[in-house]
């Protein structure tokens, strides 16, 4: 103790300072940068979690490039954010824009759009799964069939079930991205209106001279987010496909999704960790891209 | 103009310009209509979850909205083995430790990093916000191993370990404690309070909605979370909700109006949270979006 009070303001603060972190330090050294390393390590590896750890060089990525199925899953995931991020990002765009311009029960409006995105992606991806049945059991069938449509296949289909699939993910983000979106356009300042309305400016010039350009840091926000989320979409996808995982034929087979497989029923941990190192992977260089576009300009 | 000449400015136009309670004009009134509309539209897939729970089995291909007959039959017949029961509370006691624990050390990290002049400062801050560019995806397979050799599978702390701490959650606590001025905590220290005395009495109430914020936001991602939970546990006892639910969904296969009442089972509580805690929670989700 007396050393401790010989030491000056500064050096206590030190002191102070690494007892505080010396817990979450070693949490972040061991739960997080330890198991980074350890990732990559196995993904040069060959194991199936019983036997021995065997070198194995550039192996698994070999065979990661050789596979078809990896090329189809990411195909696929590419596809979950090349459709999943701009239409959630119109959509809730345009829903949070006329929002934003009512006043009558807007708390009430509001709080029907968030809701979804206080749902579990399971819950929601089972109620989804039933909307889709054939006749006579699916929600969306019947009513098709109520005004004579003939039955549109949703998860059997090889082309349909995709987009099926990415359906609910997309749904249960928009009331994120609309009351994120919501704050943005209240954060633009009101002069900036003003001016406009003074020079007699149209509804449509203000939303593409001063709206969006002025809401450009919510939408880099938004995209990066969301595309970060549709890059690893998973519990919508495995929950309603769990009689054929990914299926049907690998139609909606995430990398993800591919991962969880791979690992936990081939255990083959080495060629799965290839795959996360991959995901790791595509997701910086696509955040990366996003900032860089934009952000510049 | 100085700054406070175009806050008054703003403000007054503001105030001139905020639309009156009812709608005006005619573009108003269909404006209202097709958002109120479309946000029906948003919550079908919840309505009808509810009402197909309340169903008899022989009316859940009929697609009326109210039941017939409404009845808890299904409830009965999904909670009587009792394994929600024990799902719920997996998943209520993972989500509130969890939270806990994020409250506690990402504030104190966040706090620390924003408070304290110490060496290695720049470069602690440096890895932990680095730390959000790793996706969970990737440190599932090297956790499962840690897991199994410490006998952590199939246990509470299996699930819980890897959310203890957060990378987001120190970094929107280390904003926020931005806005906390030095001198009350120059002026604490100088009233004889030890570090911790500080951090916990004077810096900490001065950011409550920060940390409520960040309570929803793991709280919320803790009950819903699915890939690490279904890959650690693997006895019926140890399942989360979602875990659970998944498997019940296959289990009774086609029986959808005692898949809807689990899933029913499983939301029911957030939404009522929400409804109740409403506008706070949007806040909080806003302040948590953007600043962190």
């Amino acid at each position: 103790m007396s050393f401790y009070r010989n030491l000056s303001i500064k050096q206590k603060q030190i002191v102070w300072a690494w007892m505080f972190l010396a817990i979450p330090v070693l949490f972040y050294g061991v739960i997080r940068f330890y198991p980074t390393g350890n990732a990559i390590l196995i993904s040069f590896q060959n194991w199936n979690l019983l036997g021995a750890r065997t070198w194995a060089g550039l192996e698994n990525y070999e065979k990661l490039i050789a596979d078809p199925v990896f090329w189809k899953v990411f195909k696929n995931t590419f596809i979950y954010l090349l459709l999943g991020t701009p239409v959630s990002l119109v959509i809730s765009f345009i829903i949070a824009y006329h929002l934003d311009k009512l006043r009558f029960m807007h708390g009430f409006l509001r709080m029907l759009y968030f809701l979804p995105f206080m749902t579990s992606a399971v819950a929601m991806a089972w109620v989804w799964r039933w909307f889709y049945q054939d006749v006579p059991i699916g929600l969306f069938n019947n009513f098709l069939a109520g005004f004579g449509i003939p039955q549109f296949e949703f998860l059997n289909s090889t082309t349909n079930a995709l987009p099926s699939v990415l359906a609910p993910a997309v749904w249960a983000g928009l009331g994120f991205q609309i009351i994120i979106f919501m704050a943005g356009i209240r954060a633009i300042p009101t002069t900036y209106y003003e001016a406009a309305r003074i020079d007699g400016v149209g509804w449509w010039t203000i939303l593409t001279q001063i709206t969006i350009p002025l809401l450009r840091p919510t939408i880099v926000f938004i995209v990066v987010f969301s595309s970060i989320g549709f890059l690893r979409i998973f519990d919508h996808v495995f929950n309603m496909t769990t009689n054929n995982p990914g299926g049907p034929l690998n139609a909606t087979k995430p990398l993800v999704l591919m991962i969880y497989d791979t690992a936990f029923n081939s255990f083959d941990m080495g060629y799965a960790s290839a795959q996360t190192v991959v995901l790791f992977m595509i997701l910086l260089i696509v955040s990366l891209i996003q900032l860089r576009l934009l952000r510049s300009k | 103009m100085s700054s406070t000449d175009t806050i008054r400015a703003s403000s007054a136009t503001l105030l001139a310009a905020k639309p009156s309670k009812k709608p005006k004009n005619m573009g108003q009134i269909i404006r209202w209509l097709i958002l109120f509309a479309g946000g029906i539209l948003m919550i079908m897939p919840i309505v009808y979850m509810i009402s197909t729970s309340l169903k008899w089995p022989h009316e859940v291909y009929n697609i009326n909205l109210i039941p017939e007959e409404p009845t808890l039959d299904n409830y009965s017949y999904v909670l009587e083995d009792g394994r929600f029961y024990g799902w719920f509370a997996n998943s209520l006691l993972i989500a509130t430790l969890t939270t806990i624990s994020n409250l506690l050390f990402d504030s104190l990290v966040g706090y620390t990093l924003c408070k304290f002049k110490f060496p290695g400062r720049t470069l602690v801050f440096i890895a932990i916000l680095s730390t959000l560019m790793i996706p969970t995806e990737m440190l599932v397979i090297p956790w499962y191993l840690m897991s199994q050799q410490f006998g952590w599978l199939d246990s509470y702390w299996g699930i819980i370990f890897p959310g203890l701490m957060t990378g987001f959650g120190t970094f929107l606590m280390k904003q926020f404690f931005e806005s906390v001025p030095d001198d009350f905590i120059e002026a604490a220290r100088i009233d004889g309070l030890n570090e911790l005395q500080i951090w916990w009495t004077v810096a900490m109430p001065l950011v409550k909605p920060a940390l409520a914020a960040l309570a929803i936001f793991v709280f919320l991602g803790n009950w819903t979370a699915f890939l690490w939970p279904l890959i650690v546990t693997n006895s019926v006892e140890m399942y989360t909700i979602p875990v659970g639910l998944s498997g019940f969904g296959d289990e009774v296969d086609v029986a959808w109006e005692l898949i809807m009442t689990g899933a029913a089972i499983s939301t029911i509580p957030t939404l009522i949270v929400f409804l109740i805690f409403q506008r706070f929670i949007i806040r909080g989700v806003v302040m948590a979006g953007l600043k962190g």
